[in-house]
């Protein structure tokens, strides 16, 4: 029998790797269930787009630079955030058309900054992260992007889930809908850069979303679907990088993948409107 | 109940639109505090876009609104995402807001969202998640976020369509216990036979008021033919509006024409049924 803890217990770098993806993993997937719960899955997809061109910026100015290429993809995605935002709030566009837009924009102007002094290697790099190479500052902001998200949530969660089910109602008692939307926002931001930095763009969606559906099969009330997307989240990061080093695979990928499993296991066989359950007619109740 | 002192709803000339189209044009008149008044017309002749002001929802084409600041609003198709995983207990204490805000916390409130609860008879319902409640029952619930808000101005705007005879007797009972707590109501309504039973006032609306007073005097028969036959036409072409053909006394008291006696009203007390 192999031991999954083996390589934790051998190879500090496992042991960075595996913390940097659990901070990942307490903060990003309760932005996803939001995402998720607003119909605005695709949307993290169109904002880890949206990043590149910043990322790419920050590289062409200081090489890989960690707080460049943080900064630069921060102020892209947040920029992107903002203008679609406002475009929606002030025009008749809605959200996800708005932010198509910018998005489009901002991805083929980020593909244009790599072309012009990257290389292959480069673009592996954005694409697919450096998970197994995590520095002291990555760990630290991968750290503060946990206890960031985390504090905001608690702040806004009452009007942002008002957010959610009655926008209309919320304008009518409160001028909070607004900025909420914008705080929210930026955390999707805030949380795709951290895992950019981990995971790479491309995958970065992975770990704030597949944990999100997946416990959607889990759990009826909000908090509930939360918590089990954070534990979804930890045992894919712990299982995806215990395989990845097991069978010598890439280690974002593998941890994506080991959500997808996750995710595939739960829409079969999860209590709450799964397949198998949907399958099996149960008999009906008297009232 | 609410310490805010009572306020009237005062329209000056309010015009309220779309595209600068008027869907309410030129509408004077006063709401007192404690009134109970339907919104009658035909389907776009304004009501919802009158309330819809009255919130701020939409801007104010012309003229201007004196309103109080808190004000309790039931849109007629709303906007809540019933897929949401949210128990009926907290879709009624989203009344709170006004006294909770983003963070106190809502245990020393549960009784009286209970109590709520058990106004609408939704007792039993605390956690049942809103997607699984009938439209009547979803109904009962937002008016228990109703009583929860606590306003002193309360607008309904076509509450009970759709909704069974039972659930409309209930909700109509609340409705006119708001009025015996002194508070205002405003709601739209089809049914003119549920406005002559339970509403005092009335405003006929066919985008220019037709009438607004006692409901016995404004749901006549001639004041009907003249709301159905105003156009409901969106003329793309329409020219500007000069407002010269509503200087003067203005419109509502059209019920006046009808009862044969004059314009002797001032403007702002074109509600004669004080009593």
């Amino acid at each position: 029998m192999i031991d999954p803890f083996a390589p934790f217990v051998e190879f500090g770098f496992m042991r960075r790797a595996l913390a940097g993806c659990l901070a990942l993993s307490v903060s990003a997937p309760p932005v996803g269930v939001f995402l998720m719960l607003r119909r605005m899955s695709l949307m993290s997809d169109a904002m880890s787009h949206a990043i590149l061109p910043g990322a790419a910026a920050g590289f062409l100015v200081a090489g890989l630079s960690l707080p460049a290429m943080t900064l630069g993809g921060l102020v892209a995605g947040l920029a992107v955030a903002l203008l679609a935002g406002a475009v929606t709030r002030t025009t008749v566009l809605r959200e996800d058309a708005s932010l198509a837009a910018f998005y489009l924009i901002s991805l083929a102007g980020g593909v244009l900054l790599v072309s012009l002094r990257g290389s292959q290697v480069d673009l592996m790099h954005f694409l697919f992260g450096s998970v197994l190479a995590l520095d002291d500052p990555a760990l630290i902001l991968l750290g503060g992007i946990c206890t960031l998200t985390l504090a905001v949530l608690a702040l806004i969660y009452r009007p942002l889930v008002m957010e959610c089910v009655d926008p209309l109602f919320l304008r009518s008692v409160s001028r909070a809908g607004g900025p909420v939307h914008f705080a929210f926002l930026g955390l999707v931001v805030v949380n795709l850069v951290g895992g950019f930095q981990a995971l790479g763009t491309l995958l970065a969606v992975g770990l704030m979303l597949l944990p999100a559906v997946a416990a959607r099969f889990w759990a009826r009330e909000l908090g509930g679907t939360m918590g089990a997307a954070v534990a979804i989240a930890a045992l894919a990061s712990f299982s995806g990088l215990s395989l990845s080093y097991r069978f010598d695979l890439p280690s974002g990928p593998a941890i994506v993948l080991a959500a997808g499993a996750l995710y595939v296991a739960s829409m079969l066989v999860g209590p709450q409107g799964g397949l198998l359950r949907r399958l099996g007619r149960r008999r009906h109740l008297e009232a | 109940m609410s310490a805010a002192a009572p306020a009237p709803i005062r329209l000056h000339g309010l015009t309220l639109g779309y595209d600068r189209h008027p869907a309410v044009h030129h509408l004077d008149g006063t709401i007192r505090p404690g009134d109970l008044l339907a919104l009658a017309g035909p389907n776009g002749a304004g009501k919802s876009t009158l309330l819809k002001g009255l919130t701020g929802e939409i801007p104010v084409l012309d003229g201007r609104i004196e309103r109080p600041d808190e004000i309790a609003y039931l849109p007629q198709i709303d906007a809540i995402d019933r897929s949401f995983p949210l128990s009926v207990m907290d879709l009624a204490a989203m009344g709170l807001w006004r006294r909770l805000g983003p963070w106190r916390a809502l245990r020393r409130t549960g009784p009286a969202v209970l109590d709520a609860l058990a106004t609408v008879g939704l007792s039993g319902f605390e956690a049942r998640p809103i997607g699984t409640l009938s439209g009547g029952q979803f109904r009962r619930a937002l008016f228990a976020r109703l009583i929860l808000q606590d306003c002193r101005t309360i607008l309904l705007d076509e509450p009970f369509t759709g909704i069974d005879a039972r659930t409309t007797d209930d909700l109509l009972a609340l409705v006119r216990r708001w009025h015996g707590e002194g508070r205002t109501v405003v709601a739209a309504l089809h049914d003119f036979g549920q406005i002559r039973a339970h509403f005092p006032a009335t405003l006929l609306l066919a985008r220019e008021p037709v009438a607004w007073g006692p409901t016995a005097r404004v749901l006549t028969p001639e004041n009907l033919a003249r709301a159905r036959s105003l156009s409901e036409a969106w003329d793309e072409d329409a020219p500007v509006c000069d407002g010269a053909r509503h200087a003067g006394p203005p419109e509502p008291h059209a019920h006046s024409h009808a009862h044969g006696h004059s314009h002797a009203h001032p403007p702002l007390s074109d509600r004669e049924d004080a009593a």
